[in-house]
């Protein structure tokens, strides 16, 4: 993937695929003034937060909570050590927008996660980076050793007094860790399971210490709400959705990859950017937020704009930006079948709905998909969603859950038709000329 | 901070749980993953009940208690997610309580009772679990009906101090395993069974031979450790057929150890001894018991009348009741012999007669998790202590500073402030080296006889520990008990206790060690090491194996095979006593006869017997009793063990008078180096009582093996020897062949040899001069 695309762009100003990633290019594109002009001018630690709060900037990761917020959290005057962690633990199906920025903007990272140690005096810092990606988590170590060598991360930072240290780790590939307290867990050395809260991390986090944990994006966002000033990233985007976001389109479009636009940019105009449609077909649903988010079909999904508040009236979740495009060839249940496989894989095992649960979600829409359903199984489906949301230790119960319940609500005829006749409503000749791999016909 | 509960409030300290606090008003919330001695995992979700204004249903165990907080454990939200958790734990669970294990006892079952749904709406394949070998003790043979809630792995990493099972895997594939083809070793590892909520662990020996309510529960106390660990034995048809643990917050809290749970299979062995047995013409033959006890009386009078009463000595098990250690002390003094003791295992008696009272732990169990700091002097700790060092281990964990002086660098699990590890004689050294480290620091006189001591950052950092904080103590464990400078390292450290105001006392070998001194079954005349180095005519031995359980087993064993008598109070018919004793007295074990023992802590602790005596065994007290009868002495006419506990302490139950650690008129002197290599003998915690060491179960463990000749690497090259070469060891009398092994916990020019093993019983002294030459 690459970023294909922009409209009034920020992160990607510059950008030349990998040509640009370096040290001596990212100055090229005023890096690291923000930290530099902190460390200079001694900027109150409150100064810089409220900065953040003013930019109105909602972590990119998926939640959306707001940054700044997220940042006063932190303790001031607690004795000893403090952490900043960066969760690039990329793992949410159709979200690949992280590893574009590590690959081609990893400065921006790194200025990001040492602004914020600054704004929280934390003086050590840890970016989680997944194990699939091997090759990006090279090149952020490269990229850290650059910054160590010019001076912006170590010990006494420009002259300031101020310390940070940044160290790369990399996962092994578990989809849990990238829930941020499995992530502290797995940094820690233990199996990557999700702690139970409260605590929250910005009391009880990496090694009991306080620690704030945000996204790859929302970090590389600091510098330039820094540079532009808070209110000016927030008119870049829309109100309470402030600046730009990268969106991952994958799915039936033309050409997918990564595009960085405002929040608050019609849906419509995203999907142009990315091609339109493949082959011209009718879109026949989306899910906008990574495979978490509900799905959204067409109709609705086209009035959308792209952002928070938008987003979930219409009954869905922007989540990390990845935004799945399924046209009228896709047939639904097979769509939820694979959807569910992969939380039935990926949930850890720990609490008792999410380890019974996701497995008992994926055996019956499996069965449904392989013409062995039951009358009765959309309820059972829709019950045991109700028994897992909300009764688990961490989200992923809910991720799990949401799909199914919204599939379940928007294509509720094809689920019935798969169940009484036993095969799907898409036939499947169309289902494969769709997917754009198979060339024979049945 | 106030709670409401279903209506009713309770008053809980801030950071209690809603858990806490339904505790304390006795309502019932119903869980699978809590448990009050573990930490809080919040992942079986059976927990969850209702918070007013929370909008999701909230684990009980987990969530803190805010002001004013409204909790419904019953209502329509609360019980639906209880019913949802519930469903979901029996979809994959193979529901085969017929033919489980856990059966009656099994806390999935009784809660499904209440929450379960009559009918399964599950259709799919059921999850299958393979099942793992992790020794003899533990069963993990159906883990299908795992649950997950990792009890058993919170016990490891915070109770037995060693993570031995984890999770592996994720999703409905997570399994309870050990590290692949290891096997679950640790010394309390048996709690895990009774943790474990459903019959995914279950008891290998206790398997399948009975349903739990078949059991009658009855109350006993271990006759193992000095800790005096409550029991519930379980009983059916009048066998034992289990041991489980009693709570009890002050001593053994909710937990025993491995020894104790699995012992009790040598109370139903084949080599009980079930008759009287009698030498005539060199063979022993079954006699009746007016035979045999007549013959003692006769036999007991005709040494004393022709060979005078001091050629008589009694030596009993420091495991012994209270009522039979005073009644064979009242009938050894009543034929006029001194020579009578309970503690085989000691060499240096030296300190006997300088005593101020009863020897002692120095403070209540339950007072060692408010300690600062604690030292143990000498002592294999986990295997000698496996509770005592579990408490240390909390208290580590905590804030306490515990260093270790031993004589083995073997890991206690405990995280430690300090360890010294030297041979065995240079242990006082080690111990001045503290003492004047602690004067130099409070800036007080240096100890006279320590004038030399030359105190090195560690025993410095040790005395810093022991001059902070407000509670602190020494214990003085099992090698120093026997080492042959007992008395030095029990004078250093009363120094020690003087110098920083700590505590000090004795952890103690067993289960009446403090019970002997109040029974008054120590030695007015020869000692335990003395009796058999001047041999006696006649010899009378209570519950003890003088081949495995004394100091010097070699020179025991060929005292009684040259003494003219040899009566032995016994529970068992194999040991070695079929060649020396001339009569054999079934005697019943701690589950058949009642009595009392003292625990370390001075808690008098009286039990009755739980099943009757088996064949024509009977309790020792009685044997004695009508033996003190048949020999015309007075005072022999108590009725009960009661009776007799009464004459010993009048107070009854409670702790005995007369604690005191106190030492006097023992100068400090440091001993003289030994020779090159020096034997350092442990007593592996399956061989160290007759009941241990015949339980099968115990006995396939790797704590059972056979000993080795051990010795650190640098030993084993100064010597030109290899790791697995078999070698001949001897000592200033005896010998024994071995195979060689390296291992660094062993401290420089020392040999460590285990006790209490055939294999080594033909040795001498545990710590004294040893030779080694390839065989």
């Amino acid at each position: 993937m690459a970023i294909l695309g922009a409209l009034n762009p920020m992160l990607s100003v510059g950008l030349d695929g990998d040509n640009a990633w370096r040290l001596a290019d990212y100055v090229k594109r005023g890096g690291y003034t923000a930290l530099r002009r902190i460390l200079e001018e001694k900027l109150p630690q409150g100064d810089v937060i409220n900065e953040v709060k003013k930019s109105v900037l909602r972590g990119r990761g998926g939640a959306g909570f707001p940054t700044g917020l997220k940042w006063s959290f932190m303790p001031r005057s607690f004795p000893g050590d403090k952490y900043v962690v960066c969760n690039s633990d990329e793992g949410e199906p159709g979200t690949f927008k992280d590893r574009d920025i590590l690959r081609y903007n990893p400065h921006s990272v790194i200025e990001g996660m040492a602004i914020a140690a600054y704004a929280m005096g934390a003086a050590r810092g840890y970016n989680y980076i997944h194990g699939e990606v091997w090759e990006i988590y090279q090149r952020f170590e490269e990229a850290l050793d650059e910054a160590r060598a010019a001076g912006f991360l170590g010990s006494d930072l420009l002259g300031s007094g101020f310390n940070f240290d940044l160290f790369a780790h990399h996962g092994y590939g578990a989809y849990i860790c990238g829930e941020e307290t499995a992530l502290l867990e797995s940094i820690e050395g233990k199996k990557g399971q999700p702690r139970f809260k409260p605590p929250f991390p910005a009391s009880f986090g990496l090694y009991g210490k306080p620690t704030t944990i945000n996204n790859t994006e929302t970090f590389a966002s600091i510098p330039y709400i820094i540079n532009l000033g808070g209110e000016t990233y927030l008119e870049a985007g829309k109100a309470n959705n402030g600046g730009t976001k990268l969106f991952s389109v994958s799915g039936h479009v033309n050409r997918p990859g990564n595009y960085e636009i405002p929040l608050g940019t019609p849906f419509a105009t995203l999907l142009e950017m990315a091609g339109g449609m493949r082959g011209g077909r009718q879109l026949k649903a989306c899910i906008p937020g990574g495979s978490s988010a509900p799905v959204v079909p067409a109709a609705a999904m086209m009035d959308c704009t792209m952002d928070y508040d938008s987003i979930s009236k219409a009954g869905s979740m922007l989540g990390s930006g990845a935004v799945i495009v399924m046209d009228e060839t896709t047939c639904m249940v097979k769509a939820l079948e694979r959807l569910s496989f992969f939380y039935y894989e990926e949930s850890c095992g720990q609490c008792t709905p999410c380890r019974e649960g996701t497995s008992w979600l994926y055996k019956v829409v499996h069965r449904i998909e392989h013409g062995k359903g039951r009358p009765d199984d959309l309820d059972l489906l829709s019950s045991v969603t109700t028994n897992i949301m909300g009764r688990t230790i961490c989200a992923l119960g809910d991720a799990a859950s949401m799909p199914v319940q919204s599939f379940i609500k928007h294509f509720r005829d094809e689920f019935a038709y798969h169940i009484e006749h036993r095969k799907c409503l898409v036939p499947v000749d169309v289902q494969r000329a769709g997917s754009g791999f198979f060339t024979a016909t049945v | 901070m106030e709670i409401e509960i279903d209506g009713k409030v309770a008053h809980v300290p801030d950071g209690s749980t809603i858990m806490d606090a339904a505790q304390q008003l006795g309502a019932y919330i119903p869980h699978f993953c809590y448990h009050k001695k573990l930490s809080i995992a919040a992942n079986c979700r059976m927990c969850l009940v209702q918070v007013e204004k929370a909008p999701k249903p909230l684990p009980a165990c987990a969530t803190p208690v805010t002001n004013g907080m409204r909790v419904f454990t019953h209502s329509e939200l609360a019980v639906k997610a209880q019913k949802g958790v519930m469903e979901f734990l029996l979809i994959n669970h193979p529901l085969d309580c017929p033919i489980c294990d856990q059966g009656g006892e099994c806390q999935l079952q009784d809660l499904a009772v209440g929450y379960g749904g009559s009918a399964s709406r599950f259709h799919e394949d059921k999850r299958v679990v393979f099942h793992k070998d992790v020794g003899p003790l533990i069963s993990m043979q159906e883990m299908a009906r795992c649950i997950h809630c990792t009890r058993c792995v919170r016990f490891g990493q915070e109770i037995a101090g060693v993570m031995e099972l984890g999770m592996a895997s994720r999703n409905m594939h997570s399994e309870i395993t050990t590290f692949v083809g290891r096997s679950v070793d640790s010394e309390l590892s048996g709690n895990m069974i009774d943790l474990c909520p459903v019959g995914a662990l279950t008891s290998k020996p206790f398997r399948y031979s009975a349903r739990s309510w078949e059991l009658s529960r009855r109350k006993s106390i271990s006759p193992h450790d000095s800790i005096g660990a409550n029991l519930t034995a379980q009983v059916k048809n009048n066998v034992v057929l289990r041991i489980l643990p009693r709570d009890n917050e002050d001593i053994n809290e909710c937990w025993i150890s491995d020894k104790e749970r699995f012992s009790y299979e040598a109370l139903n062995s084949p080599a009980r001894l079930r008759k009287p047995m009698v030498r005539v013409d060199g063979a022993l033959r079954e006699v009746d018991w007016n035979v045999a006890l007549d013959y003692v009386s006769h036999a007991l009078k005709d040494v004393v009348s022709n060979s005078g009463a001091e050629s008589l000595a009694a030596l009993a098990s420091p495991q012994a009741t209270l009522e039979e250690l005073y009644l064979l002390q009242k009938l050894t003094r009543g034929l006029g012999s001194g020579n009578i003791d309970f503690r085989p295992r000691r060499r240096d008696f030296s300190a006997d007669s300088k005593l101020g009272g009863v020897p002692w732990l120095g403070l209540k169990l339950s007072e060692i998790k408010d300690l600062d700091a604690a030292v143990v002097v000498g002592s294999f700790l986990r295997k000698d202590h496996p509770l005592f060092a579990q408490r240390l281990r909390q208290l580590a964990k905590k804030w306490g500073k515990v260093s270790l002086l031993s004589v083995s660098g073997d890991d206690p699990l405990i995280k430690l402030h300090a360890q010294v590890t030297v041979s065995p004689a240079e242990l006082p050294l080690a111990l001045a080296a503290v003492v004047k480290a602690v004067a130099q620091l409070k800036g007080e006189a240096v100890p006279a006889g320590l004038e030399a001591v030359k105190p090195c950052p560690t025993s410095e950092s040790i005395a810093r520990s022991l001059l902070e904080g407000n509670k602190r103590a020494i214990f003085l464990g099992n090698a120093a008990e026997q080492n042959p400078h007992a008395a030095q390292l029990h004078a250093l450290a009363s120094e020690l206790a003087r110098l920083t105001g700590a505590s000090c006392g004795f952890i103690g070998e067993a289960a009446n060690s403090v019970g002997g001194y109040v029974a008054k079954a120590f030695p007015t005349a020869l000692n335990a090491y003395e009796m058999f180095a001047q041999p006696r005519k006649a010899y009378i031995l209570l519950g003890v194996e003088p081949e495995l359980d004394c100091h010097h087993p070699q020179q025991a064993v060929a005292a009684l095979k040259g003494a003219a008598l040899v009566v032995s109070l016994t529970s068992f018919s194999d040991g070695a006593a079929r060649d020396y004793a001339d009569v054999l007295l079934p005697i019943a074990p701690f589950t058949e006869t009642s009595g009392s023992f003292v625990n370390t802590e001075g808690r008098l602790q009286s039990f009755n017997g739980v099943v009757r005596p088996l064949g024509d065994s009977r309790p020792a007290w009685k044997v004695l009793r009508v033996l003190g009868n048949l020999l015309g002495l007075p005072g022999f006419d108590q009725d009960s063990s009661e009776q007799v506990r009464d004459e010993i302490v009048p107070a009854g139950e409670g702790f005995v008078d007369g604690l005191n650690n106190s030492i006097n008129g023992v100068p400090l002197s440091l001993p003289a180096a030994v020779g090159f290599l020096q034997r350092v003998a442990d007593v592996p915690i399956y061989f160290a009582d007759p009941l241990a060491r015949r339980a099968p179960a115990l006995q396939k463990t790797h704590d059972a093996v056979a000993p080795t000749a051990r010795m650190g690497g640098q030993t084993l090259q100064a010597l030109g020897l290899t790791d697995g070469a078999t070698v001949r060891v001897w000592q200033a009398s005896g010998e024994a062949v071995l195979t060689v092994r390296v291992d660094e916990a062993v401290p420089a020019a020392c040999l460590r040899i285990a006790a209490a093993h055939v294999s080594t019983a033909a040795l001498g002294d545990m710590f004294s001069a040893i030779n080694v030459e390839r065989a």
